[in-house]
């Protein structure tokens, strides 16, 4: 295989969108704090790479599945920033027309199903759409986004034989961010790595650095192909860290300090600032001319959001059944 | 137990007798020679020298489509149901079926929290059209495989439920219930089928229809009127529509004019027929082989009282399994099942 390299532009376009993931989760977290939103959040701080790396591997008629964690992955798919925040505010103008959610964000129009928020949901789901993908004969996959946690629910297993036995056009993209929820990974897994378990279904299993945007890249960039080549799925591990809580309400009392900075030193948009930057493709001036465009999208964003027509309580009522 | 064969009015020539296996699966090929997008997704359902299912459904069918189209599964309901509402939202009209109807239980993740509520969740942007066949009813299997789980799906939204009591509505609903943008769950019953050869039931009716050569479908939402009668309304499905009809013509002899009204389709219901029945006879016993609390005669209990309570003579009654598992002594089954006997008992009391 050929190496897989990006351009400069495409460097920068990743670098943008991880920018705009981690401002939008911030944006999101104060408003919680304020008391602007309903519901509750799951944060992706520290989960850029993975969210980014994947999607920018992505063909536009691929198709995504998420998880209770959706905002980044929504992000770098290209959900429009405008319908992701109005879906958070429960507005008729969210991309789930305020029936989803901040845990069920997506729009099949631009490639993502509304998130699974049962851990481990989406999976079946994933591999039936690239089933559906197979038979159709389109040369598009899916990726499936899951977490560490899910690889212990009998719906991944049952899943990914399905789709190796298959060979369905699907890569399982597994953030293992070392928690489920409160539980460390090692704590409920004998293995050392998920991605060992791709063993057990006769399929590629590759742990990478998932705050390496650009390892993330590559390695789904090769994993898709030999999906659409009809080579059958991959399990790709991507090791990262959510610097958030585990939800809105959640402190992070069984991390210590000493780990998180540890994470928080390798976060993921920091080195490849500095990477990009060393190689004098981001400058100082383009980096803030990039930041204030992401603060004065999210503020359009927001300002919409806000203004925004609410659903009438009767709304409730609709959308059941398909006519 | 057997009755006669079953004689429906839809009888205009050409036409041929089929039982239920038959016509269902012939609801499957030729909905499947209509759409390409149409798929079959289970255990056992193609594989050479197999038997087409747990109950000889899909017999044939692999040979003619192919195993692209008649796809094997492992033993993995979760991944089944989700695959199947995945390839729905892919674009495909996938049929997929468990063994035994008990085993929904595996698969309750993807049917309740995907297939049933993506629709909504996306804003109505999304469809799900699948349909989920399982074999219902008990047959000397016991506790995990003979169970009657009507009552768990019509209480999700999002879903439809069917549940054909004879071979005509069987492949008129089926062909519905696959064009139907909707996931559905159909509903068969095991002593209903019919089936010759190594999968026939021992305590089976033989229930056979006319299946006319021309095409047709049954819209949901439709009851059935199989029995008019003046003095009782009688609302039964699937097998317990044969011993409600076997209990009406014994209580005919006593003078006792009873409607047997079979709904078909459960969600949607089609409560105006019920309701214009029972404002007519002023009294209603539902029969249902699940047990008694939170069945599905229950919500036409309620919803019967609702609107008609000004008409009742009497108090609604029903008749359903008790509150256990499904036994395994045929001895216990038999009490276990709601009998044609128990059946003439409830409607003479609500007549008395």
């Amino acid at each position: 295989m050929s190496e897989i390299v990006l351009d400069a532009e495409r460097r920068v376009e990743m670098y943008r969108r991880m920018v705009l993931s981690r401002r939008f989760e911030e944006r999101v977290y104060y408003l919680f704090l304020e008391g602007r939103l309903p519901g509750t959040i799951h944060q992706s701080q520290g989960q850029e790479a993975t969210a980014v790396g994947v999607c920018s591997a992505l063909e536009a008629a691929d198709m995504i599945t998420s998880t209770h964690r959706p905002h980044a992955h929504a992000v770098a798919r290209g959900v429009p920033v405008e319908s992701l925040m109005a879906e958070l505010f429960a507005k008729t103008s969210g991309c789930c027309r305020g029936k989803g959610g901040s845990m069920h964000v997506g729009d099949a129009g631009v490639g993502m199903l509304p998130a699974i928020a049962i851990v481990a949901g989406g999976i079946p789901l994933a591999a039936g759409y690239a089933l559906a993908f197979q038979y159709l004969r389109r040369p598009n996959i899916v990726a499936c986004f899951f977490g560490d946690g899910a690889t212990n629910n009998g719906a991944f297993h049952e899943a990914v034989n399905m789709a190796a036995i298959w060979d369905l056009p699907v890569v399982f993209v597994c953030e293992n961010n070392r928690y489920a929820a409160s539980t460390a990974v090692d704590k409920v897994m004998r293995v050392k790595h998920v991605s060992e378990r791709a063993a057990a279904y006769g399929m590629s299993g590759e742990t990478v650095d998932g705050n390496d945007v650009e390892a993330v890249y590559r390695s789904m960039k090769r994993a898709g192909t030999r999906a659409r080549q009809g080579a059958g799925p991959t399990l790709l591990e991507l090791e990262t860290y959510r610097q958030a809580g585990h939800s809105r309400s959640d402190p992070g009392h069984y991390r210590t300090p000493a780990e998180v900075a540890a994470w928080k030193a390798r976060d993921p948009i920091t080195s490849f600032e500095a990477r990009l930057s060393a190689e004098g493709i981001l400058s100082p001036e383009r980096i803030a001319a990039i930041v204030a465009e992401i603060e004065g999208e999210l503020d359009r964003a927001v300002k919409a959001a806000e203004e925004a027509q609410g659903p009438r309580p009767e709304d409730c009522l609709t959308d059941v059944f398909a006519p | 137990m057997s009755l006669p064969p079953e004689t429906l009015p839809n009888t205009s020539p050409p036409a041929r007798e089929m039982n239920m296996v038959e016509a269902l699966r012939e609801a499957l090929r030729e909905e499947m020679r209509r759409d390409e997008r149409v798929i079959l997704l289970g255990e056992d359902i193609g594989i050479e020298g197999g038997f087409g299912g747990a109950f000889t459904v899909t017999l044939g069918l692999s040979e003619e489509f192919g195993h692209r189209r008649v796809i094997d599964t492992p033993i993995s309901e979760a991944a089944i149901a989700g695959l199947t509402a995945g390839a729905a939202l892919g674009g495909l009209r996938p049929v997929a079926d468990v063994q035994y109807g008990d085993f929904l239980f595996l698969a309750m993740d993807q049917l309740a929290n995907n297939a049933a509520k993506l629709r909504y969740m996306s804003g109505g942007k999304l469809a799900v059209p699948m349909v989920f066949r399982a074999p219902v009813g008990a047959t000397t299997r016991g506790a995990q495989h003979g169970g009657s789980l009507e009552a768990f799906f019509m209480h999700l939204p999002g879903l439809k439920v069917a549940c054909p009591s004879n071979p005509y509505d069987g492949k008129g609903l089926l062909k519905t219930a696959i064009r139907d943008d909707n996931p559905v769950m159909f509903f068969e019953h095991k002593l209903l089928y019919g089936s010759k050869g190594a999968r026939k039931e021992k305590s089976g009716l033989q229930v056979t229809a006319m299946i006319p050569e021309q095409e047709y479908l049954i819209p949901f939402g439709q009851a059935k009127v199989l029995r008019p009668g003046n003095d009782v309304t009688v609302v039964a499905n699937l097998l317990m529509v044969h011993k409600s009809l076997e209990a009406a013509n014994t209580l005919e002899s006593s003078g006792i004019s009873v409607e047997v009204i079979d709904p078909r389709t459960l969600v949607p219901f089609d409560w105006e027929t019920v309701f214009r029945s029972v404002r007519k006879t002023g009294r209603l016993v539902i029969v249902e082989e699940d047990n008694l609390t939170g069945g599905w005669g229950a919500e036409v209990a309620a919803r019967a009282a609702e609107s008609c309570i000004g008409y009742l003579d009497g108090p609604i009654r029903r008749v359903a399994a008790p509150d256990t598992p499904v036994p395994f002594a045929p001895v216990m089954e038999n009490f276990y099942v709601p009998s044609a006997e128990r059946i003439v008992t409830a409607v003479r009391d609500v007549t008395a």
